[in-house]
C-alpha cells in the first residue's frame, strides 16, 4: 500500500474514532475510546495487514492512554490507536493477545507497571515486577517518585 | 485409581554471569522433545524509562546507550529521531552520513559477534576465533571516530557530537577491505560445509505466519521471508541516497538466520564505502533551541532488528513519557512458535539464533520423576557438539581437526 491508499483505508474506520491526529504525513494518531479498541486494531492488523510494533502506556494524570503502535512497513507509516481509559479507580482494556499474540508481554507488562487490566488476557501474569512486591503499586504512575 | 500426569521441566537460566541480559526459559520436556516453553524476563530491570522521565531531553541520549552496549548506536539514533519529529529539526546532511555509517559499523561488529557464537554454540571454536578476531578491527574504528568501543555517545538532538575526520577516511577504507575479504572466507566456510547444511537446515524454524503474529523483526523476520528493514521501509538518516539491498531468506530455520546475517555485513561494507565517497561537507550538529509539547515516534534498524522509542514532551525540558522496545522483546517470545517439537540439543541453538543477548545456559536441571539429573553449562554444549559430530560422520565428512574440538 503506498500513503495515499493507507489514507484512503483509514477512512473506514473512523466512525470508531473520536478524532485523527497527524504530526506528519507519516505519522497517524487515531484517538478512540477504550471499548472501541480492539476493533480498530483488528481492522488495522488482520485488514490493513499492518505489523504490531508495540503498546504504550501513558499516565496522562486524568486518564491513562493505551498507545497501539502499528506499521505499514511498505511506505513506512506509523499509525498509533491511542485509547483513553477513563476510569482510573479500576482502569480497564480489552487485550488485543487472542488477535495478535506479540502483545502478550507488553500488556502484561502495562498491567505491572500502571495497573491497567486487559480483559479477556490469556496469561496476565506479572511480567517486570518481583513476586514480592505489593499489590496496588504501579511503579509507573506520577503518584509514585523515584 | 487416579493418575497423575508428571510432566518434566527443563530450567534454564534464570542468571548468567557473563552476559547481560537473564532470562529465565522453562521448557517442559518429553524425553529429549521440548513441548512447551514458558519465558520470565525482567531479573535485571533497571527502570530505563522511568529515569529517563528525571532527565533532560539532551542527557536522554547518553541513559539510553546503556540498554545495550551492542546496540549503543542504535537506541540512541531512535530516540533522537523522535525528539527531531516532536521538534520538526532539520539536521545537517554530514551529520545524517556520520550516523550512517557508525550504525552500520555497529551492525558489523554485532553480526560478527553472532556467527562466533554460533559456532562455539555448535562446537565450531574456529570460528569463534576467527570471527572475534575480525570484529577487533571494527571496534577500534568506533574508537578512533567517536572515542569509545561501544556506548558511542556520539548523536545527539540535531546531529553528532563528533566527526568523521577526513583523514580516517583512508584507513577506514583500509580496513573495510581487510573485514570484507574474510567476511567472505567465513561466509564461504559457512555455505559450503556439509555439517553445517545437515547441523542448521531445518532447526529451529520460524514460520512467516508466526513471525508475523509474534510481530518478530531484523534478521529473525527475514530469516523467515518476511522483508521488512527500517532503513528500507521508513528511511532515516542517509540510507535512501545509498545503493543497497534488503537481505531475506524464505526457510525461517537457523541456516537462514545466518545467511542473513552474513550477507548483510557485506551490505554494511558496501554501504560504509559508498557513505564515505559522498560523505557531504559542513557542520554536523543544528542548533535546537527548545522542544514544544508534542510526541514523536522514532525508528531505527538496530543489528537485531527495529528499536522503537516513543517521546512525549509537555514543552518542558524533560520528556514526560519516553517508551522504549528493544527488539530482542519481539524476537524472544517467538521461541513459543520455533522451539516447540525440536530437542533439547537444538533448543540452545535456536535460541541463539535470534541473538538476544544470550545468556543463561549456566544452571540447567533436568527434573524428570524421581530421578534427577543436572546439565550443567558444559554437558548442554557437549550436548550439541555431540549432535554434529553425528552428523558429521552420517554424512562422512573429514574427521575434525584438533583445532576444531
Amino acid at each position: 500500500m503506498n500513503q495515499e491508499e493507507l489514507d484512503n483505508r483509514l477512512e473506514e474506520v473512523t466512525g470508531r474514532l473520536i478524532g485523527v491526529e497527524r504530526t506528519q504525513e507519516n505519522r497517524v494518531y487515531l484517538l478512540c475510546e477504550s471499548e472501541d479498541v480492539y476493533d480498530v486494531c483488528r481492522f488495522l492488523f488482520s485488514e490493513l495487514k499492518l505489523r504490531f510494533v508495540i503498546a504504550t502506556g501513558v499516565d496522562a494524570e486524568h486518564c491513562f492512554e493505551v498507545l497501539h503502535h502499528f506499521t505499514d512497513d511498505e511506505c513506512g507509516c506509523m499509525v498509533t490507536v491511542k485509547a483513553f481509559v477513563r476510569d482510573r479507580e479500576n482502569p480497564e482494556l480489552d487485550s488485543i493477545t487472542p488477535l495478535i499474540p506479540g502483545a502478550e508481554w507488553i500488556e502484561r507488562e502495562i498491567h505491572d507497571i500502571l495497573g491497567i487490566a486487559f480483559t479477556h488476557h490469556p496469561n496476565l501474569q506479572r511480567l517486570i515486577l518481583d513476586d514480592d512486591w505489593p499489590e496496588g503499586v504501579y511503579p509507573l504512575r506520577k503518584e509514585v517518585q523515584r | 485409581m487416579k493418575e497423575t500426569v508428571r510432566k518434566s521441566v527443563l530450567a534454564v537460566g534464570p542468571f548468567h554471569p557473563l552476559q547481560e541480559e537473564m532470562e529465565f526459559f522453562q521448557l517442559t520436556v518429553d524425553g529429549e522433545t521440548v513441548t512447551d516453553i514458558n519465558v520470565r524476563i525482567s531479573y535485571n530491570h533497571r527502570g530505563i524509562e522511568k529515569l529517563s522521565e528525571t532527565l533532560q531531553f539532551d542527557q536522554v541520549p547518553f541513559l539510553v546507550s546503556r540498554i545495550c552496549g551492542i546496540c549503543s548506536a542504535s537506541h540512541p539514533l531512535a530516540y533522537v529521531q523522535a525528539v527531531e519529529e516532536i521538534a520538526q529539526v532539520k539536521v545537517p546532511e554530514r551529520a545524517l552520513y556520520v550516523r550512517t555509517i557508525i550504525n552500520e559499523l555497529e551492525r558489523i561488529h554485532s553480526h560478527l559477534l553472532w556467527v562466533g557464537l554460533a559456532g562455539h554454540f555448535i562446537g565450531y571454536d574456529t570460528v569463534f576465533m576467527w570471527a572475534w578476531k575480525y570484529r577487533e578491527p571494527v571496534l577500534d574504528l568506533l574508537e578512533e571516530i567517536t572515542g569509545n568501543r561501544n556506548n558511542y555517545g556520539n548523536v545527539k538532538i540535531g546531529g553528532c557530537r563528533e566527526d568523521i575526520p577526513d583523514e580516517l577516511k583512508p584507513k577506514i577504507l583500509a580496513e573495510l577491505d581487510v573485514i570484507e575479504k574474510k567476511t567472505e572466507m567465513l561466509t564461504k566456510a559457512v555455505l559450503d560445509d556439509p555439517v553445517l547444511h545437515a547441523r542448521l537446515k531445518g532447526v529451529g524454524v520460524l514460520k512467516k505466519s508466526d513471525g508475523i503474529d509474534f510481530a518478530v523483526t531484523g534478521p529473525t523476520a527475514r530469516g523467515s521471508g518476511i522483508d521488512i528493514d527500517v532503513r528500507h521501509d521508513d528511511p532515516y538518516a542517509a540510507y535512501s541516497d545509498l545503493d543497497w539491498k534488503v537481505i531475506s531468506q524464505p526457510e525461517g530455520d537457523v541456516f537462514a538466520k545466518a545467511v542473513v546475517r552474513l550477507l548483510e555485513t557485506f551490505e554494511s561494507i558496501k554501504m560504509i564505502r559508498e557513505a564515505l565517497k559522498k560523505l557531504p561537507k559542513g557542520p554536523v550538529v543544528a542548533e535546537v533551541k527548545e522542544i514544544p509539547p508534542g510526541e514523536g515516534c522514532g525508528h531505527a534498524e538496530a543489528p537485531r532488528g527495529e528499536t522503537f522509542h516513543y517521546v512525549r514532551s509537555d514543552g518542558g525540558n524533560r520528556p514526560i513519557r519516553h517508551k522504549v522496545r528493544a527488539p530482542s522483546y519481539v524476537n524472544v517470545p517467538s521461541f513459543k512458535a520455533s522451539c516447540i517439537g525440536e530437542s533439547i540439543s537444538d533448543v540452545t541453538l535456536t535460541l541463539a539464533a535470534v541473538d538476544p543477548c544470550y545468556s543463561c545456559t549456566e544452571r540447567v536441571a533436568v527434573v524428570d520423576g524421581h530421578d534427577t539429573v543436572i546439565h550443567d553449562y558444559a554437558s548442554l554444549l557437549q550436548l550439541s557438539r555431540a549432535k554434529t559430530a553425528r552428523l558429521r560422520k552420517e554424512i562422512g565428512a573429514p574427521e575434525m581437526k584438533l583445532e576444531d574440538i
